[in-house]
């Protein structure tokens, strides 16, 4: 993307410009580059104006959570949850820079191919994570598979894309945002629920409050399921 | 050889429609009836179920005309299974069991979420969009994958056609054509963005907060007289139309799928078109939406997919004709797509 097409989408090009990066991949708010910092291996994820979006609401959007997305990378190292280390912010670029993690994402993984063994550990592992972020009062927003990375080297489970976290103790947002990853289970890897399970099972392990979460998640899939559907 | 010809019933909602479809997906007839009551008032079962009994009979009797087709030339009778209001789907249930053994024709089930994708893709000749189906039970984000089609992200309270209809109360506008039409219309005078709440999880969304939230800013804003009802209308649309958005373009990211179709009721406002079409523009897919005719719940929406299963040798015994007020689209098993 060139300087002028940044302008024009009332961007300033970040200090590493995106010429010289690879773009990884064109979510719904952010695109995400590939680049080099001072010879280290870095992620640029710049959030991008939309021009669908009512002027107004598209900046109170972007800036909120790019805002709550540095927030909560911070707060998760505090708790212990694997994140890739946060190099620098351009607010005025929209532009967030970190590590980057050499691996795959658990999207990915799964698409190779996994064995039930290795599923079932790597489903154990993201539910104690899950765990200990929802003890911290930490909840994510947008769970899914591709948020989540494994190191190639240590096979450490990395969270990333926190643009929709939030902080809450309440036991309905932390029932959501576990009902939003078996949602992705059940709809982009059908074949393999059975990691979901793993998911829960360890969940329900090692979080404190795992009985009111878990009640709560019953509640979330029953409004679903008994939601008068006319039209 | 001649075609096989599928006379379709849809009942599960304020509208009756009968429809007949050809094979090669020819619509040769589609008319409907609406039930309209009162502004400030929506439909309630069990007059929406006598308004489908008093004109189904005669809808099928146009429908025949219209196609210039006679009973003997329909190969299959399909109805809306559900998922709808009990009363009325069972109407148009009846109807269709009644047809199916006058004529001596095998009677088939559709569910009537898989009726809208299958119209949309069919109309528009969309291959493997993301589907967004809006309406006033439905707000779902869907992908077809491995014989199903998948739901990606929903609401987790209120559908946005109910949102929307609920909120036309509040200004007290007519339900002639339909509230979200008239809500459509007001807001073209809006000028003013009131902030509102805006709740997107994952690809997930959420509207009952909003239309708390609503519901009280607008009493307050129209008293003071800081906001019009045009405002009001403008804002809501630019929010819940933007989470739409931002979800579907979500699923596409996920799926890796450039292209959408919109299907359900609330997927004929022009401005939630022009967004979405914004958005696909910049991922470089092509947009597929259909007008009223076949994104408002009719009887060819449910005659083609109807005609689909019939081809594949799949029929519903008689006796498991029945109804079903909650029916996901994902319980059905796509037999006819690869
Ligand atoms: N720190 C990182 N290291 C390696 N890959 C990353 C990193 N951050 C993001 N990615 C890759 O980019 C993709 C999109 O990034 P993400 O932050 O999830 O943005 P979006 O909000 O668009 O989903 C991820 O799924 C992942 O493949
Ligand atoms: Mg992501």
């Amino acid at each position: 993307m060139s300087k002028d097409d940044l302008a024009k989408e009332g961007f300033l090009d970040p200090i590493i410009s995106t010429a010289s990066c690879q773009l990884l991949s064109q979510g719904a708010e952010a695109r995400v580059w590939s680049g080099e910092f001072l010879g280290r291996p870095v992620i640029l994820k710049q959030r991008f104006k939309k021009k669908y979006r009512h002027p107004v609401l598209d900046k109170h959007l972007n800036h909120s959570r790019l805002k709550q997305e540095v927030r909560s990378l911070l707060k998760a190292r505090k708790l212990g949850i694997p994140t890739p280390v946060l190099y620098d912010v351009e607010l005025e670029a929209s532009t967030i820079y970190m590590e980057r993690i050499a691996g795959c994402s658990v999207k990915e993984l799964l698409k190779k191919g996994m064995s039930p063994a290795d599923r079932h550990s790597l489903g154990r592992k993201i539910g104690q994570l899950l765990a200990t972020m929802h003890d911290g009062s930490l909840v994510h927003g947008d769970l899914t598979t591709s948020n989540m990375l494994v190191r190639s080297d240590s096979q450490d489970l990395v969270m990333i894309d926190f643009g929709l976290s939030s902080i809450s103790g309440l036991a309905e947002d932390k029932a959501v945002d576990l009902y939003v990853l078996e949602r992705a289970f059940n709809s982009a890897h059908a074949t393999s629920v059975d990691m979901y399970d793993a998911v829960l099972e360890a969940y329900k392990q090692h979080s404190r409050q795992w009985c009111p979460t878990l009640n709560k998640l019953a509640d979330v899939r029953m409004r679903g399921r008994k939601r008068v559907m006319v039209g | 050889m001649t075609q096989a010809l599928c006379l379709g019933i849809e009942g599960s909602a304020n509208k009756i429609g009968v429809g007949i479809v050809r094979e090669d997906g020819e619509i040769l007839a589609n008319p409907r009836h609406t039930y309209i009551t009162p502004p400030g008032q929506g439909f309630l079962p069990r007059e929406t179920a006598v308004h489908h009994q008093e004109h189904v009979v005669s809808l099928v009797q146009q429908a025949l005309k219209e196609a210039k087709v006679a009973p003997k030339n329909i190969s299959c009778i399909a109805y809306t299974k559900g998922p709808g209001m009990g009363g009325p789907l069972v109407a148009g249930a009846i109807a269709a069991r009644m047809l199916a053994q006058l004529w001596k024709v095998p009677i088939i089930a559709v569910n009537h979420c898989v009726g809208h994708i299958e119209m949309g893709r069919i109309v528009t000749g969309a291959r493997d969009p993301v589907v967004l189906y809006v309406s006033g039970g439905n707000t779902q984000v869907i992908a077809y994958s491995e014989q199903r089609y998948r739901i990606f992200g929903e609401t987790i309270d209120l559908a946005v056609g109910n949102c929307l209809d609920k909120f036309a109360r509040v200004l007290n506008l007519s339900n002639d054509p339909s509230p979200g039409y008239n809500i459509e219309q007001l807001a073209k005078e809006g000028s003013q963005f009131i902030e509102l709440p805006y709740v997107v999880k994952g690809m997930d969304v959420s509207f009952s907060g909003l239309l708390s939230f609503i519901e009280e800013k607008t009493k307050e804003l129209l008293a003071s007289k800081t906001a019009t009802p045009a405002d009001m209308c403008f804002s809501l649309q630019e929010t819940i139309f933007a989470m739409l958005v931002e979800v579907t373009e979500r699923a596409m990211a996920h799926c890796n799928t450039r292209d959408v179709l919109i299907v359900g009721g609330v997927g004929c406002n022009m401005r939630l078109q022009e967004m979405m079409q914004q958005m696909v523009e910049d991922r470089g897919g092509e947009l597929y939406a259909i007008d009223e005719r076949y994104c408002i719940d009719n009887g060819a929406m449910i005659a083609w997919p109807g005609l689909l299963a019939f081809k594949q040798g799949q029929f519903t015994p008689l006796e498991e004709a029945t109804c079903t007020q909650r029916f996901r689209t994902d319980d059905v098993l796509v037999t006819w797509r690869d």
